[in-house]
């Protein structure tokens, strides 16, 4: 009967994690294309070092070394989730134990005691969201559902925990007494680090049926967890965890200091500047009948990586912590760019998928991030160079401003002025270009 | 009349001469007042160790940078397209700029719409110049001083020049001493991504007074930089505090230059 109801929620767990992964990739791939193929050597060395090695995380040593524990902890842990699969599925108790010997102690010892630090870290972790209140975790963008999830994420991670010390710890005082499950190899204990001692101080007084049932709630508990956060994954900022590989890797690999062209720019600029050009020639075949838009009005204007990166983000604020704009009290927050860029794309896809793909909901994201957020930037990659995982918020600050200048002549006045200098005389002031030269008799 | 020698390219031609570099001065280089002092400085280098260089001058316009980043990408690439064919015409390699806008555009954002060349930042061509062993500096006025460097962004981040304008200070003789947000992690000056041309919007403090108190901190003597806009932005801060009479604003090429006695 368990093995039933442990392969349904086997299925069901891995089905709608894949089911909902499927409609992540498909709102990432609304975004517009560009090639991050190219350079894979460099492509995996960045991998390696920003999302596996966290280098980038080290700017910030406290914050960093708490993050590190409990990435160990989860990365180690899935260790275990092989045995209580086999266990789950063939009906066996810790099957690998009596075949791996001093090997099965040391594994479960090294996530007993992660898991114990773990359990400190998010401890530490709650205390700084929700007492100290850190600046860059208590900003106005996270008020309700993004603190929220973050304390969801954690208060998961606390049950977790519990749950695998309830499993281990009642399984030890349960082997001591020669009542476990799990082949007893005479041994007396199981001589895990941390439940050897904690199993006997907190359940030690148990009859055998209570140590059972806690034993049971500690597994399933800790299976239905695993499944729970999972599936829990993409809708949350938590996704970063995943995420983060395949966005460092790619990775814009250029100087930040260059913006990409815009080759349907380049078309037009070239058409002008040609004497033979024909304005009225028809558009050359192959060439789509609809001209794009210039820069970014929606999320199906941004690229793909853009997108990405809005799912990777997992709103931790150090872009926003390093913008001059928003440490000066502009109102432009680079964070609250990428949950925007996230929030609308979520909408935007939904829409889609119930309405069809021509449906208008009469919004854009230019209505979630507004104009004068827009032009506080100074486009200066703080924020870029800021975020653990190479996100980049710069990029779509100037799509929407393209948009907003080249689509709607909207921009702050004084930029009118500078770009008509530019046109005009060659300089963003009103000075002649053929007084370029003058300070050399000066 | 300066005694600068400052050839154009048109004259440089004229002669059936090629320059070995072209010094892109830029706008603010050409007519803002502080800036030009600065161009002085690198032609006063370029001029003392013998480099032989030109300008374009009445032929050089706007990169196109304050375009760009407004998101003007039509103008941007007029600006960009015109300079390429004047530069292409004279069959340019290699350009030295003081301005770290002009810089990136060159370097990074030409050679897709055709423009390639080599581009570097007046720090580093003052650097191989000293490598080279065509200029010696030794501190001179600035011995001892105490000076901190402001990163422009489009020469740190935005490009990862950190270390030739370092480098340059400390053959002065002086003690550099770096603000608590330096490097990678340097604070805007708050003129770049076309702010210099507008007013910021609403907040509670102006960018350059923000990054000014961080240079104040350090109590310098000097605070250098590498860009006119930066130059700009400090020079304000620094008047913002009433601290003009204790800290000047240089770049480093008038450190240099200064130190040098040009």
């Amino acid at each position: 009967m368990s093995i039933v109801i442990f392969a349904l929620l086997l299925a069901a767990g891995f089905g709608f994690f894949i089911w909902n992964v499927r409609l992540v990739r498909q709102n990432i791939l609304l975004g517009i294309d560009v090639d991050r193929t190219d350079h894979l050597p460099e492509r995996f060395k960045v991998m390696t070092l920003i999302a596996l090695g966290q280098k980038k995380m080290f700017k910030r040593p406290v914050p960093a070394l708490l993050h590190l524990v409990i990435y160990a902890s989860f990365c180690i842990t899935q260790i275990e989730l092989i045995e209580i699969f086999v266990d789950g599925l063939i009906g066996s108790h810790r099957i690998f134990r009596p075949s791996l010997g001093g090997f099965y102690t040391f594994m479960i010892s090294l996530i007993e005691v992660l898991s114990l630090l773990t359990f400190f870290v998010t401890i530490a972790f709650l205390w700084r969201r929700n007492i100290l209140k850190v600046p860059r975790l208590s900003m106005k963008e996270l008020a309700g559902w993004a603190k929220t999830d973050a304390n969801l994420i954690l208060i998961f991670e606390l049950l977790l925990i519990t749950f695998i010390f309830m499993m281990n710890g009642a399984d030890e005082v349960l082997y001591r007494r020669g009542l476990s499950h799990a082949e007893n190899l005479g041994d007396g204990s199981f001589g895990f680090a941390v439940s050897s001692f904690l199993g006997p101080k907190l359940f030690g007084g148990m009859s055998e049926h209570g140590l059972h049932i806690v034993e049971r709630i500690g597994w399933w508990g800790h299976i239905c967890m695993v499944f729970t956060f999972m599936n829990y994954l993409p809708y949350s900022k938590h996704f970063h965890i995943l995420l983060a590989f395949p966005n460092t890797f790619y990775s814009n690999l250029w100087p930040k200091g260059r913006f990409t062209n815009l080759a349907s720019v380049t078309k037009e600029v070239q058409l002008m500047m040609d004497p033979n050009a024909d304005p009225f020639a028809a558009a050359p075949e192959g060439t789509d009948a609809a001209p794009s838009r210039f820069g970014a009005r929606d999320v199906n204007d941004l690229t793909w990586k853009n997108l990405l990166d809005a799912y990777t983000c997992t709103e931790c604020g150090r872009c926003t912590a390093n913008c001059p704009a928003n440490i000066t009290g502009k109102l432009l927050s680079p964070r609250k760019i990428m949950m925007d860029t996230r929030d609308r794309l979520v909408e935007y896809g939904n829409n889609i998928r119930q309405h069809g793909k021509d449906y208008d909901d009469g919004k854009s994201l230019l209505s979630y991030i507004t104009e004068e957020e827009i032009w506080a930037c100074t486009s200066c990659n703080a924020c870029t160079e800021a975020c653990p995982v190479n996100i980049d918020p710069l990029s779509i600050i100037i799509d929407l401003r393209r948009y907003l200048v080249m689509e709607e002549s909207k921009m702050p006045v004084e930029l009118t002025g500078m770009l008509t200098n530019i046109e005009n005389n060659g300089a963003p002031w009103q000075f002649s270009q053929a007084d370029r030269i003058n300070w050399r008799d000066e | 009349m300066s005694n600068l020698r400052v050839p154009t390219m048109a004259e440089m031609m004229m002669n059936g001469e090629t320059p070995d570099i072209l010094f892109w001065v830029g706008c603010s280089g050409s007519f803002d007042d502080r800036a030009k002092k600065i161009t002085k400085a690198v032609v006063k280098i370029l001029n003392h160790c013998g480099v032989k260089f030109a300008v374009l001058g009445a032929e050089e316009s706007c990169t196109g940078d304050p375009a760009k980043r407004a998101g003007n990408e039509f103008t941007f690439q007029m600006q960009a397209m015109m300079n390429i064919q004047v530069l292409n015409g004279y069959e340019v390699k290699k350009i030295v700029t003081a301005c770290p806008h002009c810089f990136n555009t060159l370097k990074n954002e030409y050679p897709e719409l055709g423009g390639t060349y080599e581009v570097i930042h007046h720090t580093q061509l003052i650097q191989n110049l000293i490598n080279e062993g065509k200029l010696t500096v030794e501190g001179g006025v600035f011995k001892g001083k105490k000076i901190t460097f402001h990163d422009p962004c489009y020469l740190g981040r935005g490009n990862d020049v950190y270390e030739a304008p370092r480098e340059l200070i400390q053959k002065l003789d002086a003690e550099l001493v770096e603000m608590k947000r330096c490097k990678t992690n340097g604070l805007c000056c708050g003129a770049g991504g076309a702010q210099m041309f507008k007013e910021a919007e609403k907040g509670n403090k102006e960018v350059n007074v923000e990054r000014t108190e961080d240079a104040l901190e350090v109590k310098p003597n000097i605070i250098a930089t590498g860009c006119p806009f930066c130059n700009t932005m400090m020079t304000d801060g620094v008047k913002h505090f009433e601290k003009e009479q204790e800290i000047q604003v240089l770049d480093v090429a008038e450190l240099i230059a200064n130190a040098v006695d040009l």
